[in-house]
């Protein structure tokens, strides 16, 4: 048995030994080129005057691409062709490439592109939401409304309501490597393109649209990223098409990865939000009309906005019943850099304005925050009728009852909750909190189509086996969670099978590796695969064995056809002597979806994954720093394909949700200028910021859905239990205090300090 | 400059390199040593982590801004060096144990940064692994996977290479000057020299600002400037004195300074940056000014046939503009011994490896529950590390307790007009630093005040 093993990471092995491979550690000839983006340094405008004089004459420089020497599509864009490779003469945010530097090397490229004089007209920025308001500047004709039952009706009987806003900042995705790509010419007009992207297929038409050539003459190979985290889903095509381009003009290789700062001076983030809202309950404490407005701040281009904002109203439920709701959702064009996927894809954002929602309600409530939780919760899974969402998609495998109930007893909750108090009462200057929070997080794509995935696999005569598939590996496991699916399949042992790179050669038309979808989708691709090549193997042992292929098995690295036994190995040799195909296609798609994005009704997801986390934290109220103290996860990843992975990506998912609501603050001056452009000044979590105290369970409930080994997605949702931790430090704050803190995220320790004198002061 | 050093184990001798070609470059780029990974090439992400050992033992640097020079007469340890693919290293195996791996692309710096720790049979693990970001674990498996390879004997290749280095050709340049006389001399011909100690600030310029900073000189083997050395009523620390070297003299010497020196950057950096730098480049927010001035530490000034001694607090003029003539150099450090009542609190986004938004340091003279004298100076605050005089003034003479605490409210605005910027606002600042004073209060009387101390 392979699946539900807690193997290592396929590359493990790789990994510690610094063999393992990224773009910028392969062997390339040495007459690779190495390019670098100048670009602008204000937010708006055109520019007037460009002087390449310096940048020309400096060292190793062997030519500069401008907007016209573009021949085929300038433009990166993977939704609506907004997005110039290469500005036309106008700028659209600061830190947008102008010009192109091909150079010796990547430090002469960088230093000559350091070298240009431009001379620009400027306009005033739209960059704050205020702003981008006012100039009505927004993607789509206006907001996106969505509406259920009666909003007036529902506030009319409402007993309590309360009201309020919070601003939800972005993220920065600080993948260790950051973006990458190389491009080798070929002929004939070919070009392979190595790039550290989630989306081959996407970089393999921009590539082709910008040498002005068919798909098929583009290859793109993915061996793994050093980290994505949806940073890396339409953000490295700007990079693999400037190595073609420059790849294709100058014959030679070109290699092209952006500097640390450049990188996120350059690249889109999480979108940030703020999140207004009005909320009423009923004398039993239900929910009974809610009334949410949300402003994402999208950036100069749309790229990914239109989705992530749908993702973000999707999930403004997290995981209670709203029988009367409005959601409004306002897709706000700025001149910053255009804000992309990041791991939740506008559901975080979605999900705290919720949970923030909860938490206020509660404390406005005077009530227990987990029993009004509770209380609101859908109807679990086994009720006899089943509540919809606010876009009437019945939820029908709702489980966070018990696994509240469960991770609230196995954390001891109520005993510590007591002991918190009376620390408080003893403590002035610290103050601790603790909070709970849950996570329901629907997955598919939500734009039907792309919930698709091929694999080929092949059997080769010693018994080997060799499997490719459309998924990228970026770190979380995806390739060795499909090996244990092909080696389940043959019944063979792990090693048994060989894991390859992407290649859009292999397998053709894939989806990005995204919305969590990478196991569900290609791991079902190949095992289909697996089976087609099973059944053909079966069907000829069978026949020369006399026996139907209903009594062939494949276990243990044997096949077993009634008694006679032959080691796949053998088994495979004899297919293949008798002329059977040993190699195969598996191509999945997603059952029973259908949605209308505009008027949200219908069924975008294929099933929910569930999470709960409860956070004990400590503030200081002199200075608002803080630390996260415990942290208790159970979360539902069914029938764990890798249990270690599994809690690998929830330990991972969770820290990265708390650094987003904590320390990870972006921050741009009055100029448009991103100020937290270097690690020096943008904080992702450290080592000692993880949780002192981190126990983390899995739910080994099977999905109710048929997905691979009834297995449920893990990559996005644990993210959002990182949550528990904010509400936690809002939880301290209302320590100090009777008001509500109206924490704003990030929780910097200014802000918690800002709260706090709130608090204190009653405000 | 021709240089000589060891390459995982291996002699190197180089020439016609430039010498602000940094390690990390030189292995990725000349050695296609590519295990040693770019994260951001500016010190603060540890993934392109490397192991240099000399007769003082082994230490986890970053190689990006870690310059050829730098590593003369040393011994290299990349990861492709510290283990064959027979026999992992122990840290190895363990981080697969663990999970400690997802993308990986941190990992190999991880394990340089484990396995330099366990060669110094340092297991605080916290402290030793900041500076090594990782996006994809949430570190627990990678400090699981630390915990589990505690007391794992040190390398035999570690005692290998410190016999090796005895043999080595000397690498020897005019810009490697190895007395206080040869630096006195290069800056008496070339004041105009950027001097490059720990290159962790000089680093920068060249990676991320690309300035061209010649004429160079780097003074990192002036051996008389590394020690310290115990005086009657001072210590006396020469001015190539690590953070790092500092942080360990302090756990006994002056345990204050210990979290605060802890909180400095990280490991990496610390082993690389020199005291003397952190002074000489004239910061407003450099960590270890206000802790010095606060204890009313002096400056050895040397130049060519003169020296003088100042009071470190007047060593800072304005931003930009320290009291440091032409051909001048920071010979060393004097800190007065024994300050019993100094406290230092460094305030920042981030605990571990952040520049600090405010760093104050405290150190009041009490005497029979009476303010007999205060040293209080904050970094942060001003253009540059800077004492509260009116806070002080304010609360000498006076009784010490909360009132009075209350009664410097105002005073902490004629000290300082701070500035907003991405760290903190200018309001936050003001009303942290004055916060901090009743930490202060608090931390003297024994009240427990540090979260850090805490537990679940
Ligand atoms: C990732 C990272 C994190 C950091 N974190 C912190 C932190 O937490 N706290 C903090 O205070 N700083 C921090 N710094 C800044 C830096 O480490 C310090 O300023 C450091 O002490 C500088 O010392 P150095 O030896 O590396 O100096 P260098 O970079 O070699 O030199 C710095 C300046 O001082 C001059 N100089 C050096 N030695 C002398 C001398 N003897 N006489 C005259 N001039 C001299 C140089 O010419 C140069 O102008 C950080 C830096 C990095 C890269
Ligand atoms: S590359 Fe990040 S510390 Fe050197
Ligand atoms: S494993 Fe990806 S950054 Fe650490």
């Amino acid at each position: 048995m392979s699946v539900n093993k807690p193997l290592p990471h396929d590359a493990a092995k790789l990994h510690v030994s610094g063999s393992a491979r990224y773009i910028d550690d392969l062997p390339v000839p040495d007459d690779c080129l190495h390019l670098c983006f100048g670009t602008s340094t204000i937010a708006r405008g055109s520019i007037q005057e460009m002087d390449l004089t310096t940048v020309r004459n400096s060292d190793g420089v062997i030519d500069i691409l401008q907007a016209s020497d573009l021949v085929h599509a300038n433009d990166v864009s993977p939704s609506i062709h907004d997005e110039p490779l290469l500005s036309d003469g106008t700028i659209h945010y600061l830190g947008q490439p102008i010009f192109l530097v091909i150079a010796k090397s990547h430090i002469q490229a960088r230093k000559a592109a350091s070298r240009v004089k431009i001379s620009y007209q400027q306009d005033s920025p739209i960059l704050s939401i205020e702003d981008a308001l006012a100039a009505n500047s927004r993607f789509e004709e206006g907001p996106r409304i969505w509406n259920r039952g009666d909003l007036k009706r529902g506030f009319e009987q409402a007993t309590k309501i309360a009201e309020g806003s919070i601003e939800i900042g972005g993220q920065e995705h600080f993948y260790l490597e950051g973006q990458a790509a190389l491009a080798l010419p070929q002929e004939d007009d070919e070009m392979v393109v190595h790039s550290s992207t989630q989306h081959p297929t996407e970089v393999q038409h921009k590539v082709a649209e910008a040498l002005g050539v068919q798909f098929h003459n583009v290859r793109v190979e993915v061996r793994r990223m050093g980290g994505g985290f949806g940073g890396k889903e339409s953000q490295g095509n700007a990079l693999a098409m400037a190595c073609a381009i420059a790849a294709h003009r100058t014959n030679k290789p070109c290699k092209m990865r952006y500097d640390r700062d450049d990188d996120m001076l350059i690249t889109g983030k999480r979108h940030d939000f703020r999140i207004t809202y009005r909320a009423g309950v009923d004398q039993h404490n239900k929910i009974i009309a809610l009334d949410v407005v949300h402003y994402a701040r999208c950036g100069w281009a749309q790229d990914l906005s239109l989705p992530v904002a749908d993702r973000a109203m999707l999930h403004a439920d997290n995981a209670y019943f709203l029988p009367n709701v409005r959601i409004e959702s306002h897709r706000l064009k700025t001149n910053t850099q255009s804000a992309t996927a990041f791991r939740g894809f506008g559901g975080p954002q979605g999900v705290l304005g919720m949970e923030r929602i909860m938490d206020h309600l509660a404390h406005d409530l005077n009530t227990d925050s987990i029993a009004f939780r509770d209380v609101n919760y859908y109807r679990p899974a086994v009720a006899a009728e089943h509540d919809t969402t606010h876009y009437h998609m019945p939820v029908q495998d709702f489980n966070l009852q018990d696994m509240t109930t469960k991770l609230l007893a196995d954390c001891d909750f109520e005993n510590r909750k007591q002991a918190i108090e009376r620390w408080n009462a003893d403590n002035h200057i610290m103050k601790r909190g603790i909070a709970f929070s849950p996570v329901k997080f629907g997955i598919s794509f939500t734009l039907s189509h792309l919930n698709q995935a091929g694999a080929l696999v092949h059997v080769y005569s010693d018994g080997s086996i060799r499997i490719n598939h459309g998924g990228t590996e970026m770190g979380q496991g995806l390739f060795q969670k499909t090996a244990q699916v092909a080696a389940e399949e043959f019944g063979v042992s792990i090693n048994a099978i060989k894991i390859t790179a992407t290649d859009t050669a292999k397998v053709p038309n894939t989806s990005a590796t995204a919305a969590s979808s990478g196991s569900d989708l290609n791991g079902m691709a190949i095992k289909i695969a697996c089976e087609n090549v099973k059944t053909r193997m079966a069907e000829l042992l069978a026949a020369q064995y006399n026996k139907s292929p209903d009594d062939v098995a494949f276990i243990k690295n044997e096949v077993h056809i009634g008694r006679r036994v032959l080691s796949f190995g053998d088994a495979a040799k004899a297919c293949y002597e008798q002329r059977v195909s040993l190699s195969a296609t598996g191509f999945y798609k997603t059952p029973d979806l259908e949605w209308d994005r505009i008027r949200g009704v219908g069924k975008p997801f294929y099933y929910f994954a569930y999470g709960a986390a409860v956070s004990e934290v400590v503030i200081d109220t002199l200075t608002g720093e803080y630390r996260i103290l415990r942290a208790d996860i159970l979360h539902d990843a069914g029938n764990s394909l890798n249990p270690a992975i599994d809690i690998g990506q929830v330990e991972g998912g969770y820290v990265q949700g708390a650094g987003w609501l904590t320390t990870e603050e972006l921050v741009w001056d009055d100029h448009g200028r991103l100020r937290t452009h270097t690690p020096s000044t943008y904080k992702i979590p450290a080592m000692s910021d993880r949780p002192r105290e981190f126990n983390v369970n899995l739910w080994d409930r099977g999905n109710l859905k048929p997905t691979i080994y009834c297995s449920k997605a893990v990559g996005e949702p644990p993210f959002m239990l990182g949550i528990s931790a904010w509400l936690a430090i809002s939880d301290a704050i209302s320590n100090c205090g009777p008001a509500y803190p109206n924490l704003d995220a990030p929780a910097t320790p200014e802000r918690v300090l800002k709260a706090v004198e709130r608090v204190q002061n009653g405000l | 400059m021709k240089l000589s050093f060891l390459l995982n184990g291996e002699p190197q001798v180089i020439e016609d390199v430039e010498p602000t070609t940094s390690v990390l470059d030189w292995l990725r780029v000349n050695k296609r040593l590519t295990g040693t990974k770019e994260g951001c090439n500016e010190g603060d992400c540890g993934a392109c982590t490397v192991i240099v050992i000399d007769e003082n033992g082994a230490r986890a640097v970053n190689a990006c801004i870690v310059f050829l020079p730098q590593i003369a007469n040393k011994a290299l340890r990349t990861i492709e060096g510290i283990s064959t693919l027979d026999a992992p290293h122990p840290a190895q195996q363990c981080m697969i144990d663990h999970h400690g791996s997802q993308c990986g692309f941190c990992t190999p710096g991880f394990i340089t940064s484990m396995v330099a720790a366990q060669i110094n049979n340092d297991t605080n693990h916290d402290v030793t692994l900041a500076g090594n970001l990782c996006r994809c674990t949430g570190y627990a498996p990678i400090f699981r996977a630390a915990q589990a390879c505690e007391g794992t004997k040190s390398p035999k290749w570690f005692y290998d290479d410190q016999s090796d280095l005895r043999t080595l050709a000397q690498s020897v340049d005019a810009k490697l000057p190895t007395t206080t006389d040869e630096l006195a001399n290069i800056l008496a011909e070339e004041p105009e020299t950027t001097l490059i100690a720990g290159a962790t600030d000089v680093g920068l310029w060249i990676n991320k600002d690309l300035r061209d900073i010649a004429p160079m000189a780097f003074i990192h083997n002036i051996t008389e400037m590394e020690h310290i050395t115990e005086h009657s009523d001072h210590w006396k620390f020469g001015a190539n004195v690590t953070i790092e070297q500092m942080r360990v003299w302090s756990v006994d010497a002056q345990a204050s300074l210990t979290p605060l020196l802890t909180r400095y950057a990280s490991t990496q950096v610390r082993n690389s940056a020199t005291l003397g730098g952190n002074i000489a480049n004239g910061s407003p927010i450099g960590d270890s000014p206000p802790a010095l001035i606060a204890m009313g530490a002096k400056l050895v000034l040397l130049k060519k046939d003169t020296t003088r001694t100042i009071d470190l607090q007047d060593f800072f003029i304005a931003y930009g503009h320290q009291d440091l003539q032409s051909g001048e150099f920071v010979q060393s450090i004097l800190i007065p011994k024994n300050q019993n009542n100094l406290r230092c609190y460094k305030i920042s986004k981030r605990f571990d490896q952040d520049i600090s938004a405010v760093c104050g340091a405290f150190n009041l003279h009490i005497k029979d529950g009476m303010v007999q004298g205060a040293r209080i100076a904050f970094g942060g605050m001003a253009g540059i590390p800077k004492r509260a005089k009116h806070v002080e003034a304010c609360l000498t003479g006076q009784k010490w307790d909360m009132n009075t605490i209350k009664a410097s409210h105002d005073q902490w605005s004629q000290d300082f007009k701070p500035l907003t910027d991405m760290r903190a606002s200018a309001d936050y600042r003001l009303s942290v630093a004055r916060n901090l004073l009743t930490r202060y209060f608090y931390d003297l009387s024994d009240n427990p005040t540090e979260i850090q101390e805490v537990s679940a």
